[in-house]
Formats: structure tokens, C-alpha cells, sequence
């Protein structure tokens, strides 16, 4: 028999092949692909976010019924009652018969993907069902899109944003130190950054302390409070404009040096804040900001260019995430927490250290145990269990997978289940040894009579792993994906590179001291 | 170093019916356990929220106690120690959407005069989460026993399919029973501990039945009894040898793989002990009592092999254009 043989090239590859891509993640070097420490060994901040869609729809509607008052405004036809009902439907009626044509050929050139129906002079207009769809799964994406621009503009390392099932949102934000920067960040997510230019009613204005929601909204207004003080303002229902025509938003310093937030309009919206205004001298626009009236200045003349500014109260850092959320976009529908957790950086450390020291003494009890009890042929076993433990990490770091701490479980587990097929093929060499079969002859058969064992069980314990994978969620995946890696790593390592090592090592195995080599007294080996 | 030196086949299935017994009373009061003290969820699969907070020095749990309580919300909330006693988990079945606020800031601010202390952990879960997880989980149990049926007939016969089946349902719900007798909460770590007892208990089983395989090919004698007792006597070197290797680095992991990962060892720990126990025990006698016959197996693999000698023979003729 040849002594150096495929499979112990083989073996030899394997473990230069772990050991040299494994190198960057022990050492945790700068260059080089690496394993990505999971959340709940690195500390950081893990949440599952739900979005409620049907606000998006709203909210739209009220867009399209702005865009519906502009119209009939530009083009001088006279309408009246416009307003929307349950939130999806806009109602107005027109005056004049002779408009009727040309409105509805505006209105559908305008809006796309609603339907409008008429009784008369009275209209109705409503989204079309697709247009629903569409509008709910746009606000999903643009959420995650908004989402991750406002996480990369607040200065945070490899945030992660991805859209999670149907309808969830997966963030993941590693390196935060404290609870109040978690909760910090959690609010620039969370805020809505709605903006809403809306004219005051000042016709009734006068009435609002002791108007109620339902009397505005006969009037086709609603009813905000103040962002500081107990204060109320009557505000007509339908915004002069939105958000979304914002271009930019910076943070500024009024004449008291307090921080305000200057942003600009796109053209458009520049027009129609120039035409608002021109027409509203003398009257207050309110600043709104998700729902909370920020300020309310009286309009001394028409203002064109297009910058705002929104003053309120504002701390430096607060006015800062404020032009983030502003510049990044609104969110068009708010999103809430249905899953979150949350790792501080010292449990992170601990949890790493305790599984590392879990680890360490496992092997090395398996270690001694195997070189105890078998011998040399132990010692044959541990050179695998090593190669399949650098494999393991080897892997991992090529493809870039996570490593959490049940993944660090799944990696002491293997090590104890790894040796395994060591233990199986090692027994069976005994055997036939006892039975009076030569060193060659045993250890061949023992390999051939245990192959099939190591097959089935190993098969059997990957299909429990790879459902795990694909059920699992967050953490449990990384177990199951050590595991699935330390198994097929150990198909190659505990089989093939241990039978490599016999063949090479059979020249010096003296049949006379098989208490040294396979741990046994056997007498006739031939 | 060699503990099971191979002279005589012991004598096991003789004593197949007291394992038998002792095998289903403890399954039966592990079910009785089960069913009526019930799971102990934790917020995975019940929804809730979880904050782990670390003092310097020993918690004053009490000062903690009466701090959350101020807040009715949190009346029902659980503080307890956490591995030592400078560290508490606060458990409540409250848990908030707004992002703005959740129960880890409000916790924080009850908190305020209890001394130094730091926020280390807050793990929320929504009810609706938690519920979907807990399908999951479910499905995920269902799905591996019937690939694992699937593969075990496919290599073996149906009767060793359904014998691995049952010794691990006997596994799991002793496992399972564990966990509630010891009042280990269920979360998705523990979820992942059973199904790492299922593939191992497999594992094991598939060992022992490989050997039973060869036996059937190889022993003269066709009694399965004996067949079975000769084969497991075999194996028994390295199923208790695998385990061993397997209980240490388990046993280290419960021991110092910190108190997250504590209730993920213990669970496994009972599972490898059950596990190795089952595959010498259980699995075996059910072929038996399956019925499952030597001689028809041997027939049907005789027959096996007659068809795919004829197969080839009819190949051949063909090739060789006789046909």
C-alpha cells in the first residue's frame, strides 16, 4: 500500500484550506472575510417591525383630495363640499354643469388608479383595488428604503434593513452602547417626519376651545394640538402641501440662536406655497409635523423661493434627527414593534466568553478521553476533530455567516458528536482485530463495515438540522447552520482524512504494541 | 482502554417487557406532568417582555419588587435572580408597540432609585409573533419526524421507521417532561435542544439498527431475539462511549455556558441520557413486537436481488442483441 494516498492530500488540503481562512476571523484581523458576530454576542439592537398599511391609504387619499382642490383652484371651476368620508372615499360636488367635462378629464389625467362615479353634480372618487395593493406594498418598501437612510445618516456601522415575509420589516443595528441611544434611535425610526403646510380656518377659529372633533369635521376640518403648549387650532382638513415635496432640510439658528430646521420646497410645491400664500395674506399657515401644530405665523406677503423654516422648542440633538427624518423622507404609514431584542455590549462579552470557555473544556475533555481510551487511534480522531473544528470557521467566514451564541452551542455539540464516526470506525477495527484479522486487513473492513452506519445517522440528524434552518428564526438559524456545516465537515474529516492517516501511518503500526496503537490487547493479529 | 470487551451477547430482549413497562410508565407521567402542570412559555412563544439588569453588588430584589409595582401596569411583572445574585430578570406579559417608549425605558425609570445598575438585555415579543412562532415551532417538530420516517423506511424498512419514530417520541417527551418538572421555560432555544435530542436519539437508534442490518445478513441463526441481543451488544461499546464524549461537552455547556444558554444544556442533557437509553432499550424490542420477520426479510431482499440479476440479465440479451 502506498503510504502518502489521496485521501490524506485530501485531508492535508482540508486543513490548510481551514486554517488559512479561518486565520481572519481568530485573529479578527482588518482584512480578509471574516464571521459576523451576531447581535446577542456583539450587543445590539434586533427588532421585527410591523407597518400599518391602511394609514398609507389615508393618507394618500388626502394627498389625491389636495391635488383635486388644486386643480379645480387652477383651472377656476367651482365646486363645493369636498371631503373625504371613513378615509377612503373623497366626495365634492360640483356647481356648474358645463364644468363636469372637463373636470373629469383633468381628474383622470391627474390621479391615476381611481375610479370616479357621479350622481349628478355630486362625484365620488375612490382608489381602485389594485391601487390599494400597490399603494400598501409601496409604503412597506419605502419604509425600508426610509428607514435605512435615516440609520446611514445618523453615522451607524452596518445597520441592516430588510423587508421581512409580506408585510414586516427586519432592522438590525449592532454597536449601540446605551439604552438611551437605543431609545434615540428607536425614535428616528419611529417618527413619522409627516409634514404638513395647512391653512387655519380662521372663519371659526375663534370657536375652537369648545368645538369638538365631529363639529370640525362637518366643517371639513380637524382639530391639532400645539406641540408644547394646551393650545388647539382649527385647521382646514385638506393640507395646502406635504412632505413629499421637500427637497432638503437643514438645521439652523433663528435671531435667538435656538435650533430651527430651514427646508426647502421642490418647484412645484414652491409654486404652490407661492400661490398659497399670495392668496392668504393676512392669514395663519400652520407648521404641522405628525400631527402636532410646531408654529402658526400670520402671512404678511406672498412668499416665493420655497424655504420654510420650523421652529419649536427644539433641543440641538433632537432638531438634528428631526432634519434627518424630515430629509430621509416621511414614513408613509407608521410602523410598530412586534418583536425586538436587545443585547448591551458587556452581556455580548460575557456570553462569548462563558461559550468560549464551554467550548475549550468540552474539547479538550473529548480530547484527553479519546487519547486515553484509544491511543494513538485517539489521537488520530482529535488531528480530525481539529481539522473539522478550523473547517467549521473556515466556512463560515467564506460565506459570511453569523455566528450567535446558540451557534457556539451548535459548535460544542459538534465537537462532541464529530467523534462520533471516530468512535464507530474504531470500535469496528477493534473488532476485527479480536477476531484475529491482520492491521491492514481490520482497519479496511472497519472503515467499509462502518460507512453506512455513519451515513444513515448522519443524514438523519441533517434533516432535523436543515428543518431547523428553515423554520428557525434570528438565533436558532445560526445553530442549526453550525451544525449542518460541523456534520458535512465531519463526513470529510472524520472518515476520509482518519482513513488517510491510517494508511500513511500503517508501515509503523507494530502489530505487538496495538495497546499503544488502538488501545487493546489482542492476541494473533497478524 | 477497553470497558465493553465483546465475549457473550447479554441477554436483553429476554428482559424487553420490564424495559417495555418502564419505558411507558415514565412516558405516561411525563404526558400527566405535561398535561397538567403545563409549559412554562417564556416570551418567545407566550409574547411578553424580558429585561435583564445587572447591579453593581447584590440586587436589592425587594426595593425592585416594590418599585415596578408602583406601576400598575407591571403589577403581574416576575423579578428574579439570574445566575448570581447581582443580576435580575424582570419578566412581564406586557409588551408595547410604540417605538418611541417601550417597557425597557419605562423599566429604567422605575428603576431609578434602586441603585447602580445597567440595562443588559430587553427582549420583547408581541402576542401575534409569539403565536406564529409557536406554529412554527410545532410544524418544525412534525416535519423532521416525517423526514426522518421518509429516509429510515427508504434505507431500512418501515418497521425500523417506525420503531426510530417511536423510541423518539419517547425521547422528546420524556425531555419534554423534564423541562416541565423543573420548570424550564420554553423558548426558542429550548424548541432547538428537542430538536437536537430528535436527530441525536436518532442518531443513536440508527446505529444500532445499521448493526441489527448486518445481522440479519450475516447470523445464521434467524431469530430475531438473538439477533438483536447479539447486535446491541455490539454497539454497546460505542453508543455509551458517543454519549459519554457527547455528555461532556453538554455538561460543560450547562455548566459554564452561561445562564442564557442554561436551560438549552439541561434540556439536551436529559435528552442524551434518554436518548442512549431508548436506542438500547426501546427502539429494538418495538421491531420485535412489530413483528418484523427474519426470514420474510430475507426472502423479500432474496427477491430483491433476483429481480435485478433478471434486470441485468435482460440488459445483457439486450445489448447483446438477442431480444
Amino acid at each position: 500500500m502506498k503510504t502518502l494516498n489521496y485521501r490524506i492530500i485530501l485531508f492535508a488540503f482540508a486543513l490548510i484550506f481551514g486554517i488559512v481562512f479561518s486565520i481572519p476571523s481568530i485573529t479578527q484581523s482588518d482584512s480578509g472575510k471574516k464571521i459576523t458576530l451576531g447581535l446577542d454576542l456583539q450587543g445590539g439592537l434586533h427588532m421585527l417591525l410591523g407597518i400599518k398599511s391602511e394609514i398609507a391609504i389615508e393618507s394618500r387619499i388626502k394627498s389625491m383630495a389636495a391635488t383635486v382642490k388644486y386643480i379645480f383652484d387652477d383651472e377656476e371651476i367651482i365646486f363645493d363640499d369636498l371631503r373625504i368620508v371613513d378615509g377612503k372615499q373623497i366626495t365634492f360636488e360640483l356647481l356648474d354643469k358645463d364644468d363636469v367635462v372637463k373636470s373629469k378629464e383633468l381628474l383622470k389625467k391627474d390621479l391615476e388608479g381611481t375610479v370616479l362615479g357621479e350622481n349628478g353634480l355630486k362625484f365620488t372618487l375612490e382608489m381602485t383595488a389594485e391601487e390599494v395593493e400597490r399603494t400598501k406594498a409601496n409604503a412597506i418598501s419605502q419604509a425600508v428604503d426610509t428607514i435605512r437612510n435615516r440609520l446611514n445618516e445618523f453615522g451607524l456601522a452596518e445597520p441592516t434593513v430588510a423587508k421581512q415575509g409580506e408585510d414586516k420589516i427586519l432592522v438590525e443595528v449592532p454597536g449601540i452602547k446605551t439604552q438611551e441611544d437605543e431609545q434615540r434611535i428607536r425614535e428616528l425610526i419611529a417618527r413619522a417626519a409627516h409634514l404638513q403646510l395647512m391653512a387655519v380656518d380662521e372663519d371659526r377659529a375663534a370657536r375652537v376651545m369648545t368645538m369638538d372633533e365631529n363639529e370640525a369635521k362637518s366643517y371639513g376640518d380637524v382639530i391639532l394640538p400645539d406641540v408644547a403648549t394646551s393650545e388647539r387650532y382649527l385647521l382646514r382638513q385638506i393640507p395646502v402641501l406635504d412632505g413629499s415635496m421637500l427637497t432638503d432640510a437643514k438645521v439652523g439658528f433663528d435671531q435667538n440662536n435656538q435650533p430651527v430646521i430651514n427646508f426647502s420646497l421642490n418647484g412645484q410645491g414652491a409654486k404652490i406655497f407661492g400661490d398659497f400664500t399670495a392668496k392668504s395674506v393676512g392669514k395663519r399657515m400652520a407648521v404641522v409635523l405628525d400631527n402636532k401644530v410646531y408654529s402658526a405665523p400670520n402671512i404678511r406677503e406672498r412668499i416665493g423661493g420655497g424655504h420654510v423654516q420650523i421652529s419649536g422648542n427644539f433641543k440641538l440633538e433632537e432638531a438634528a434627527d428631526l432634519a434627518i427624518a424630515l430629509r430621509s423622507g416621511a414614513l408613509l404609514a407608521p410602523v410598530y414593534i412586534m418583536e425586538k431584542r436587545s443585547v448591551g455590549p458587556s452581556l455580548g462579552a460575557d456570553s462569548i466568553r462563558s461559550s468560549s470557555l464551554a467550548l475549550v473544556l468540552g474539547f479538550i475533555m473529548v480530547v484527553i478521553f479519546m487519547i486515553v481510551y484509544y491511543g494513538a487511534a485517539g489521537m488520530v480522531a482529535d488531528v480530525a476533530l481539529i481539522g473539522n473544528l478550523f473547517l467549521i470557521l473556515a466556512i463560515m467566514s467564506l460565506f459570511g455567516a453569523t455566528l450567535t451564541l446558540p451557534g457556539m452551542a451548535g459548535i460544542v455539540l459538534t465537537v462532541g458528536m464529530a467523534v462520533d464516526a471516530n468512535v464507530i470506525i474504531t470500535e469496528r477495527i477493534r473488532e476485527l482485530m479480536h477476531e484475529g484479522k491482520s492491521v491492514a486487513k481490520s482497519i479496511e473492513d472497519g472503515y467499509d463495515n462502518a460507512f453506512t452506519a455513519i451515513l444513515d445517522a448522519n443524514v438523519t440528524t441533517l434533516i432535523a438540522a436543515v428543518v431547523l434552518y428553515v423554520y428557525g428564526t434570528g438565533a436558532i438559524k445560526g445553530f442549526a447552520l453550525t451544525m449542518s456545516i460541523g456534520i458535512l465537515a465531519s463526513m470529510l474529516t472524520a472518515i476520509v482524512g482518519t482513513h488517510g492517516i491510517y494508511q500513511w501511518l500503517l508501515p509503523k503500526i507494530d502489530k505487538n504494541k496495538l495497546g499503544f496503537w488502538f488501545g487493546i490487547k489482542a492476541e494473533g493479529v497478524k | 482502554m477497553e470497558v465493553f470487551k465483546y465475549k457473550k451477547p447479554l441477554s436483553l430482549m429476554s428482559q424487553s417487557k420490564r424495559f417495555g413497562i418502564l419505558s411507558v410508565v415514565v412516558v405516561i407521567l411525563s404526558l400527566g406532568i405535561i398535561l397538567t402542570k403545563g409549559f412554562n412559555y417564556g416570551i418567545d412563544f407566550a409574547g411578553g417582555t424580558l429585561v435583564q439588569v445587572q447591579y453593581e453588588g447584590k440586587a436589592p430584589i425587594k426595593e425592585i419588587r416594590s418599585a415596578i409595582s408602583h406601576d400598575k401596569h407591571y403589577e403581574s411583572a416576575s423579578v428574579t435572580y439570574f445566575g448570581s445574585d447581582d443580576e435580575i430578570v424582570i419578566r412581564t406579559k406586557t409588551s408595547s408597540k410604540a417605538l418611541g417608549e417601550d417597557v425597557g425605558d419605562k423599566m429604567r425609570a422605575l428603576l431609578k432609585d434602586t441603585g447602580k445598575y445597567e440595562i443588559r438585555r430587553v427582549d420583547m415579543v408581541g402576542a401575534k409573533v409569539g403565536s406564529e412562532l409557536r406554529e412554527k415551532g410545532l410544524m418544525s417538530m412534525l416535519l423532521a419526524i416525517i423526514g426522518i420516517l421518509i429516509y429510515v423506511s427508504f434505507r431500512f424498512e418501515w418497521r425500523f421507521a417506525v420503531a426510530s419514530v417511536m423510541a423518539l417520541v419517547h425521547d422528546v417527551t420524556i425531555a419534554m417532561g423534564a423541562v416541565v418538572l423543573f420548570n424550564i421555560e420554553v423558548n426558542l432555544d429550548t424548541l432547538a435542544a428537542l430538536l437536537t435530542i430528535l436527530g441525536y436519539s436518532l442518531n443513536d437508534t440508527i446505529i444500532v439498527f445499521d448493526r441489527i442490518r448486518e445481522g440479519i445478513k450475516t447470523i445464521k441463526n434467524p431469530d430475531l431475539g438473538d439477533i438483536i441481543d447479539e447486535s446491541v451488544t455490539r454497539t454497546l461499546s460505542r453508543t455509551t462511549l458517543t454519549s459519554l464524549t457527547t455528555f461532556f461537552v453538554v455538561f460543560t455547556l450547562w455548566m459554564f455556558g452561561g445562564e442564557i444558554i442554561h436551560g438549552f444544556g439541561f434540556t439536551l442533557l436529559v435528552g442524551i441520557i434518554v436518548g442512549t437509553y431508548s436506542s438500547i432499550f426501546v427502539a429494538s424490542p418495538i421491531l420485535m413486537w412489530l413483528g418484523f420477520s427474519v426470514s420474510g426479510f430475507r426472502e423479500k431482499e432474496a427477491a430483491k436481488l433476483k429481480r435485478e440479476k433478471e434486470k441485468e440479465k435482460m440488459r445483457a440479451m439486450y445489448e447483446n442483441g438477442t431480444i
